[in-house]
């Protein structure tokens, strides 16, 4: 797989098109290195000239920052800003729209200035452009409804993108009750991904699964990270790992095609 | 001439305006308890939110039923209150309908605001159904028991006894019925007062309309009390609402400062701070009392009318958490309530040994939120729950670095390995020849 980094382009006087923000969960969570390689396997494919950060990437300070460690979070994002200045990086996509999110509307105040893409417009823009085809394969046919990410969604009204790749694959795309601007959280935003939840009488994604069970899909859609293991783990709870399939958007587009 | 009823009515109606501004007044000083915020910037921008959004009604409508019914109270509310101009004029100088001279306009008036007060009245009773027959659960959570539950059922009951009177004073006045025009709805009530005496009638008459005013005089003053000031505050709250993507939480400038010092390697360390710099005023990071909190955000608490569609969209709440967006802003307008007459009492704000934070919102409910701004959308008048409960945050672990095990764990490994999980930074390219 080729995954050029940063300093390597630059030792070489390159500069990419678009620097990939790959995250926490894409760089060490198993399930979203899954993501994280899908997501490469469409940039090569696509002959996007892209590069990572790789050892020099750190956490973008989000669950510090929604934890209430503004220190933390500020310190994060100067040293990241640091980094991404000085390889005077203009473009920005990544698959998790917590460092979307934060890279695209916490970073300017601390001078960090950049064009900050969630992967699902980059593959939307590279299909408009004619660089990326989008075949249904293996999905040709089935039922597929999208979760959306609240920080993709609600806080940065990201809704066609991903639906309209979805539907690129000759697949029967069905909503949710509570969908796009009332979609319900997965659970994990706010840094809840890193605790056991306050006590209920339920887990917030056994809600969101339930709910997107209603629609009978056979793939549930997301295009998050933390989305997709909390609702792999509501599939789970729900005793529907057999019928029912969580993937990324980025998994979905590589898949079809067996990248 | 007997002047007494209309020195009566003059002394009346200044009491009750007298007494709204007095009360005005005081939520006016409340706001400004709170931090300063500008957001006197992207004027046409807010301008259109309000007129949008509290003019428009345009959030209402995203739950029709509740929202179409509301939009007639509220287009009643306005329009039928033109006719209490009237009633002041004919108050004070003793005069009957004094706008009659109008003619076919005054009964295209009156006929208007005969139907806008039966749909009204219709609204109102279907509102009152569906919290107290349907039981629409958003009416029923935990922080509507006791008088927030009763301020909503006497805000309802008001405008029924309203809008009923106004029909009542329309019906039995005889000369007015026998014009017999702008009177589409009044004229179907007219056959039960067949039986009575002229003097009887003039008499309901009269009475109707005195207590048709009196009664508009009461909710008046009665809104500083009520759930029911969003009528007025809905205005400036939409105008000064948030406008930067909702995704964005605030940056804390304080705390910029401090983390450039640390990261300049050239800053003297044991440098003392230069004369007057806010250095050495640090104020405290987040919020634990109302006066840590910005005056958008105390508007907040007092625009909020309690419909609860924030609390009925939160995913926290929805799985039985503690927290409740509404309960957020009710508590947060409680706890000025109390700092204001604090300051009343004392002519300044004397230590009560209480704060927002723990004696009204606890931690717990805090902890539940998962800041995906589901309420946020939600609000029909833009409040901001969710700012509240991150500057809360900010307090908690900031000042008292009272997060839990696990949040510390993902705070230290950030720290220290640039991941929430205890992966080397080293590793970080692991996966592309995995």
């Amino acid at each position: 797989m080729k995954v050029p980094t940063m300093a390597e382009m630059s030792a070489q006087g390159k500069h990419p098109e678009v620097l990939f923000w790959v995250g926490c969960a894409g760089s060490f969570d198993d399930r979203a290195k899954k993501i994280t390689k899908a997501f490469v396997k469409i940039l090569n494919k696509a002959n996007v000239a892209f590069a990572v950060l790789g050892t020099e990437e750190s956490c973008s300070g989000d669950p510090a920052k929604r934890a209430g460690n503004e220190f933390l979070f500020q310190m994060q994002a100067m040293t990241n800003i640091e980094v991404l200045n000085a390889y005077e990086i203009k473009k920005i996509v990544t698959a998790c729209p917590h460092c979307f999110n934060t890279l695209k509307n916490e970073y300017p105040q601390l001078g960090g200035n950049y064009e900050v893409v969630h992967h699902t417009e980059l593959l939307k823009s590279l299909l408009d452009d004619g660089r990326l085809t989008i075949e249904g394969g293996k999905f040709k046919g089935k039922r597929i409804t999208f979760h959306d990410p609240c920080y993709l969604g609600r806080a940065n009204n990201v809704y066609e993108a991903p639906r309209d790749l979805i539907q690129k694959l000759d697949v029967e795309l069905v909503e949710m009750k509570r969908c796009k601007t009332n979609g319900l959280c997965c659970g994990a935003g706010g840094a809840q991904m890193f605790k056991e939840p306050e006590n209920g009488n339920k887990d917030i994604n056994v809600e969101r699964t339930e709910e997107a069970i209603e629609v009978q899909p056979n793939i549930i859609a997301t295009g998050c990270p933390f989305c997709n293991t909390m609702l792999t783990d509501g599939v789970k709870a729900t005793e529907k790992e057999d019928t029912i399939e969580v993937l990324d958007i980025a998994e979905l587009i590589a898949n079809a095609e067996d990248l | 001439m007997n002047y007494i009823d209309n020195i009566l009515f003059a002394v009346l109606l200044f009491l009750g305006i007298g007494f709204f501004i007095r009360n005005i007044k005081k939520i006016s000083r409340n706001i400004k308890l709170g931090k300063i915020v500008d957001r006197s910037d992207r004027k046409k921008n807010r301008l259109k939110n309000m007129v949008m959004i509290a003019l428009g009604q345009s959030k209402m409508v995203k739950r029709p039923i509740s929202g179409i019914l509301h939009i007639i109270v509220y287009v009643g509310f306005i329009i039928i209150n033109i006719e209490v101009i009237e009633i002041i004029i004919d108050g004070l100088f003793g005069t009957h309908r004094v706008l009659r001279f109008l003619g076919g306009f005054y009964s295209f008036l009156i006929g208007s605001f005969e139907i806008l007060a039966f749909l009204v009245l219709v609204s109102v009773i279907v509102f009152w159904i569906r919290r107290m027959v349907l039981r629409i659960p958003r009416f029923w959570n935990k922080e509507m028991k006791g008088f927030p539950k009763n301020d909503a059922l006497y805000i309802l009951y008001f405008e029924m006894i309203l809008m009923s009177l106004f029909l009542l004073m329309n019906a039995t006045d005889v000369p007015f019925q026998q014009v017999n025009a702008g009177n589409p709805i009044s004229q179907f009530l007219v056959p039960f007062f067949e039986n009575f005496n002229a003097g009887t009638l003039f008499l309901i008459e009269r009475s109707a309309w005195w207590l048709h005013i009196i009664g508009v005089l009461i909710f008046l003053n009665y809104l500083y009390y009520s759930k029911h000031l969003h009528i007025l505050l809905a205005f400036p709250n939409t105008y000064f609402a948030n406008l930067n993507p909702i995704g964005q939480l605030t940056n804390l400038e304080a705390v910029t400062n401090e983390v450039k010092l640390m990261m300049d390697p050239t800053a003297d360390p044991f440098a003392s701070a230069p004369e007057g710099s806010e250095d050495e005023v640090l104020g405290k990071f987040g919020a634990s009392d109302v006066t840590d909190l910005n005056w958008v955000q105390l508007m907040n608490a007092y625009t909020c009318t309690e419909c609860g569609r924030c609390t009925s969209s939160c995913p926290a709440n929805l799985t039985g958490k503690e927290l409740s967006p509404r309960a957020i802003m009710m508590k947060t307008r409680d706890r000025l309530e109390e700092v204001g007459k604090n300051i009343d009492k004392n002519g300044e704000f004397k230590d009560d040994g209480k704060q927002l934070l723990n004696d009204y919102i606890a931690p717990e409910e805090l902890w539940a939120c998962t800041s995906c701004n589901a309420c946020v959308e939600e609000c029909p008048v833009n409040i901001d729950p969710l700012s509240i409960i991150m500057d809360m945050r900010r307090y908690l672990v900031m000042e008292q670095s009272a997060a839990s095990p696990e949040l510390n764990m993902m705070m230290t490994n950030i720290e220290n390995n640039g991941a929430p999980w205890q992966y080397n930074q080293m590793d970080r390219l692991n996966w592309k020849d995995e």
